[in-house]
């Protein structure tokens, strides 16, 4: 453990990402006693530029707080991001061990379908699960994790696929381990890095399609994110720029922080690639 | 043909009316023959033929080249049209119409009596259902010679004459649709009306044309060359081409509430919220009766004084459209001002809910309620919102649901929904705009119809006596009657009395001279030097 913290503290820009983002989930989890009430209140005059009236950043159209919303829209977007990345991973994971693992017909099969997915344009069908589903959290987080899924089974796949070959697994499958138990106690573990560099970029685009969605306004009406604030702003924007802006910065960091973490990982977790890396530059 | 003492009387009543208007809007200023005047359409209409569409976009532009009988005041006298005078029977029921002499369609035919009888008996009736209801009480329509028509009631109805403006009955040329579906005739792709504007051109997805038309009645009219809808579906487009000058004037929905203080700030820009007394709107929170705590009245009363209209008004709409005193706009006839519905008083509402029985539980939560947010743009999203704040301060929980346009008619018209918000035209008389909401026998599953369920014997006698009666007084006690009812029992949550900015340039004079503003024929309109 703190070889790999070694190994990611190398990497100087990961290590700003891994402040801000932990920044974020201080915010998310901080919301209610920085903010007490909900975000939905009109806590002043409408239209207030950032600084005036103790309005940090701001309010908007209805006298809304922009800070309160940033902060409870963090604990939405946050939860959005890592509840589909984990339903993504569950799908992708399981698919991608069973093509891999057995090869043969179940590959072929299970390739297809994914093929399939992935040649539908994911956002166009994340809209339409959306609006079939009618706008909640749930259906959100379902049709985030439908159009998530398929890179992570192509990964996983190509995983098993060079691992399952390998003289430990031809070894065990020798000493008779059944092949579930050979698939989560011997390849899983081994093929675990990828999965968690590839996770925390999917936390991230999982972050920015809630806030698309949110943008249209295919988001929870009922609930405050960082993309609705966006949203709602962007009619706005030559009137109040501060509803926009401020929501956008949110989202930026955020994205890049976890961008630089998955780096980080990545390094700490290949440190052979990382040393080849540092070495060419 | 009688010609009543009354009848004459409102005769030259017109005429005096007709005068002020044109005095009134020449602002001194000498007419300028020429120029072409650039707007805006949005959304695109289907087709451009009144009757077939009646639709926003296609009444502003169908207006243009299609006239009626009559217009109407700010104030909602009639002014002739296509009718030079008109005279009304002491018993409401006969209906006789002088047409003006030398109008011609724009194909050269020249307009007769037949061409209105049909248009009221044939075309309308069968195309629009307003119309239908309305033009059934016609017991018989006769062209006593080509210059008059006219019509027998089977009974009174005093809202009648109403009915006869380009936007309800556009007057079409018969020979042009009579024998042919009229929803497929050739002339549906290229309108022919008698107004001061002729179809030119129409570029789909890009502008429609229209141009000066040379034999219209009116001598010396009109002033513009041609005028020129350009589709410019994006709303901040919009905004830039008004602010720019690439367009002279914007209407209805072109430009968003909340981009007309900016506009209203610039020197060379008139912004108007006249000229929308005939349609009226009024929109309230939609409330489902079959839905419980919302039959019992407190329980409505409590919505309606938890929110404030003012804010509604002033913060969301811009002071575009005023607070709704009662469900009666104040521009519709008959709306009795000295009734009104309790005001804002969040205090009051609590206690309501108290003596109601619903107390509230840990969360400071009584009850919750869905609400289908209409689905009508981002300002109903912020209205929605605002809804939600405001009921959960008297401990009311609103679910907000979002849904599409389609959805949201389609719920509405099967009563699939708990509350939403809702308005619509009230057509300058409470019997033609107002009466479809209350009345027992108009709940249909039907949008637009009486789809909250509300059922008051007493209301429905109130609205069938004033839709009956000849005598406007009668029909004004009839009236005052049923608002005062109406805002003790509050059916619906009456928010506001909409109106839509019309935003021109002060080059263009003549917009809005009418109670039908940029829905008239622009016959006076014309562009200063």
């Amino acid at each position: 453990m703190k070889d790999f913290w070694r190994r990611y503290r190398r990497n100087k820009g990961a290590v700003v990402g891994l402040a801000v983002l932990l920044l974020v989930m201080l915010m998310a989890a901080t919301a209610p006693l920085l903010f007490p009430g909900s975000p939905w209140d009109m806590a002043s005059a409408p239209f207030m530029p950032p600084g005036e009236m103790g309005m940090l950043l701001g309010t908007d159209s209805l006298g809304r707080d922009v800070a309160a919303g940033i902060a409870h829209g963090a604990r939405i977007s946050l939860l959005v991001g890592a509840v589909s990345t984990a339903a993504a991973l569950l799908v992708g994971v399981s698919l991608g061990a069973v093509a891999g693992y057995l090869g043969g017909f179940a590959d072929d099969a299970v390739m297809r379908f994914t093929e399939f997915f992935q040649t539908i344009p994911s956002f166009v069908l994340a809209i339409l699960l959306v609006a079939i589903f009618t706008p909640s959290i749930g259906s959100v987080v379902f049709a985030i994790a439908v159009v998530s899924w398929p890179p992570v089974a192509r990964v996983v796949r190509a995983e098993f696929l060079s691992l399952r070959g390998r003289e430990f697994v031809q070894a065990a499958e020798v000493l008779g381990k059944s092949r579930i138990s050979i698939v989560l106690t011997d390849i899983l573990p081994n093929a675990l890095s990828p999965i968690v560099v590839l996770s925390s970029l999917m936390v991230a685009t999982a972050i920015l399609l809630e806030s698309a969605l949110s943008f249209l306004g295919l988001g929870d009406p009922n609930l405050m994110t960082w993309g609705f604030l966006i949203g709602s702003g962007r009619s706005v924007i030559r009137l109040a720029w501060w509803m926009s802006v401020f929501p956008g910065i949110a989202i930026f960091l955020t994205v890049l922080s976890l961008n630089l973490v998955g780096e980080g990982l990545s390094d700490a977790l290949n440190p052979r690639l990382a040393r080849q890396r540092s070495g060419a530059a | 043909m009688t010609v009543s003492r009354r009848g004459l009387l409102a005769a030259t009543a017109a005429m005096p009316v007709l005068m002020r208007v044109q005095d009134a809007v020449a602002q001194g200023i000498a007419p300028r023959r020429g120029g072409t005047l650039t707007t805006i359409l949005t959304p695109e209409p289907p087709v451009l033929q009144i009757g077939v569409n009646n639709q926003g976009p296609t009444l502003v532009i169908g207006s243009k080249m299609f006239q009626s009988l009559l217009s109407f005041s700010p104030t909602l006298e009639p002014i002739p049209v296509l009718a030079k005078s008109w005279t009304i029977s002491p018993d409401g029921r006969e209906y006789v119409f002088t047409l003006q002499e030398n109008v011609k369609f724009h194909d050269g035919h020249p307009m007769t009596a037949d061409d209105v009888i049909f248009s009221i008996m044939k075309f309308h009736t069968e195309l629009a259902p307003r119309a239908r209801a309305i033009f059934a009480l016609i017991e018989s329509a006769t062209a006593t010679d080509p210059l008059t028509v006219r019509l027998v009631l089977k009974q009174p109805f005093q809202p009648f004459l109403l009915m006869f403006d380009a936007s309800a009955c556009a007057i079409v040329p018969k020979h042009l649709f009579d024998g042919q579906d009229y929803r497929t005739a050739p002339a549906v792709q290229r309108p022919v009306g008698t107004g001061p504007f002729r179809f030119a051109e129409w570029q789909r997805g890009n502008y429609v044309r229209l141009e000066r038309f040379a034999d219209y009645w009116k001598p010396g009219q009109p002033y513009l060359d041609q005028i020129i809808y350009r589709v410019v579906p994006d709303s901040q487009s919009r905004r830039l081409a008004i602010e720019t000058g690439q367009a002279q004037l914007t209407q209805t929905n072109d430009i968003e509430p909340f981009d007309v203080p900016a506009l209203r700030a610039k020197p060379n820009l008139e912004v108007s919220v006249k000229g929308w007394e005939y349609f009226s709107p009024v929109s309230w929170i939609e409330l489902n009766h079959r839905v419980k705590p919302l039959d019992d009245i407190r329980v409505r009363q409590a919505i309606s004084m938890a929110i404030d209209r003012n804010f509604i008004a002033q913060r969301l709409w811009f002071g575009i459209g005023k607070p709704a005193t009662n469900p009666v706009a104040s521009t519709t006839r008959f709306h009795d001002a000295s009734i009104k519905v309790a005001p804002h008083d969040v205090k009051a509402a609590a206690a309501l809910l108290d003596a109601a029985g619903h107390r509230p539980n840990a969360q400071g939560v009584r009850f919750t309620l869905k609400h289908l947010v209409l689905p009508y743009g981002e300002i109903w999203s912020r209205l929605g919102e605002y809804l939600k704040q405001s009921l959960r301060q008297v401990g009311i929980a609103l679910e907000l649901e979002s849904t599409d346009a389609g959805s949201w008619a389609r719920r509405i018209g099967a009563w699939e929904y708990e509350t939403s918000i809702n308005f619509v035209y009230q057509f300058g008389d409470p019997t033609l705009g107002v009466e479809r909401t209350y009345v027992t026998s108009n709940i249909q599953k039907v949008t637009f119809t009486n789809t909250g369920g509300y059922s008051n014997p007493k209301v429905d006698e109130l609205f069938n006596t004033a839709r009956n009666a000849a005598d406007p007084k009668d029909r004004q006690t009839a009236f005052s009657a049923v608002q005062k009812i109406l805002c003790e029992e509050v059916p619906q949550v009456w928010l506001m009395e909409m109106a839509f900015p019309t935003i021109h340039d002060k080059k263009l004079c003549n917009v809005i001279t009418t109670g039908l503003g940029v829905h008239t024929s622009f016959d006076d309109v014309f562009l200063t030097a």
